[in-house]
């Protein structure tokens, strides 16, 4: 099982580790070699340095073919685009995207991509701590509305979920 | 026509400057506090200190009633992401975006960003076509990539001096469009001969381009010569 990850936080060096401990070939991506210093001292995995927004970066580190994709940066277009080039130029079929900004995850959704929104998520933990009813959803990725269909036929018009945001002001 | 810009970089404010002067009904959004402070010194309340990546800001902005938006930071992820919250959550019939990474092209175009403008292959087609090596030169991509209007030079090395159309093994999905001598075009016709200095324009599959420049130029250098 091979995985990709773009972006070597706290997240991304995290989830490297255990996966790599896990037996996975996991391989991640960061623009700064210091982000590696982050990952597990016995890291059996491969660390490139590099642009995880550019095709040929992700190509040299075997992003054709991988099983998995992870665009865990902090910065959500980065994420947005290294996710879609890795559903769109190779074909990758699990890929999940960090979408900080509520509006902008739901939105990618939509659009057919696995989102996980980390501010409603840390929204719901605190304000269930609080005793507030939790909010559905919330801490899980939001999976793709599913629709591996043709490039032009797969973005669908907006649902109704956003019409807040349509309407304008 | 209203025409919503996305980044006030030297590109945003003079493009912002010229629709200006031609009368058209813009926002320009700038989302560094300083950018837009400064544009708005010079040309007035057109600019919003707001982030176009943002679908409030953007709705704030009246995307749902701009005819264009166009993306043109420096970013190619935020010129993207401009480009699909525009299209598919305000319905903004074209979309237009800067695109850096001559590599992004294929991609935006396969997303759905209408117009895709890329400084660096222009530059490129420019140099490209100062130099006079025994090359192909890509002149433009069709059909969202898939296919390629491809130049070719007829040297004194050629396969093909001395060859009629017919006789030219050419690739499937590879068809020879029109020739160049003597600074003018002309179509090819059976009894054709190819002389040095010809020019031939041709479209291509993208994976056959290999194929043709064998054909038309020769053997695939290794290394670059002169």
């Amino acid at each position: 099982m091979r995985t990709i990850i773009v972006g070597c936080g706290r997240v991304g060096a995290g989830l490297a580790s255990q996966l790599a401990e896990d037996g996975h070939e996991v391989v991640i991506l960061d623009q700064a070699t210091e982000a590696f210093r982050r990952l597990a001292p016995d890291f059996q995995g491969q660390a490139l340095r590099g642009d995880g927004t550019d095709e040929s970066v992700l190509r040299r580190a075997g992003a054709e073919g991988a099983d998995w994709f992870l665009a865990l940066t902090n910065g959500d277009n980065r994420n947005i685009l290294a996710a879609q080039l890795a559903s769109e130029s190779f074909a990758i079929r699990n890929v999940v995207c960090k979408i900080n900004d509520p509006v902008r995850a739901q939105a990618y959704a939509t659009l057919g991509i696995n989102t996980v929104d980390r501010t409603m998520m840390m929204i719901d933990a605190i304000g269930r701590f609080m005793g507030r009813p939790a909010m559905p959803g919330a801490t899980e990725v939001t999976r793709a509305a599913a629709q591996p269909a043709p490039a032009q036929a797969r973005l669908p018009a907006p649902s109704g979920s956003d019409a807040g945001l349509r309407g304008g002001r | 026509m209203f025409v919503i810009v996305v980044g006030g970089g030297r590109v945003g404010f003079y493009l912002t400057k010229e629709l200006l002067a031609e009368g058209h009904e813009l926002v320009l959004m700038e989302k560094d506090p300083r950018g837009a402070e400064r544009i708005r010194d010079e040309l007035g309340a057109v600019v919003v200190n707001r982030d176009g990546c943002e679908g409030i800001h953007l709705a704030e902005a009246g995307a749902n009633r701009a005819s264009i938006v166009a993306a043109v930071t420096g970013d190619d992820a935020d010129n993207l992401v401009v480009c699909q919250m525009a299209k598919h959550h305000f319905d903004v019939p074209r979309t237009i975006a800067r695109v850096n990474n001559p590599r992004n092209e294929v991609l935006f175009r396969e997303l759905g960003v209408d117009e895709i403008i890329s400084p660096t292959r222009m530059i490129l087609a420019a140099i490209e076509q100062d130099i006079p090596v025994h090359e192909l030169l890509h002149l433009a991509l069709l059909e969202g990539g898939e296919l390629e209007l491809i130049e070719a030079q007829i040297a004194a090395d050629s396969p093909a001096l001395g060859r009629r159309p017919a006789d030219i093994d050419l690739p499937e999905g590879c068809s020879l469009f029109v020739l160049i001598r003597d600074d003018r075009a002309q179509q090819f016709r059976p009894d054709t001969v190819f002389r040095e200095g010809d020019k031939v324009i041709a479209i291509s599959r993208t994976e056959c381009e290999m194929d043709l420049h064998r054909q038309l130029i020769g053997v695939v250098p290794e290394t670059a010569d002169t």
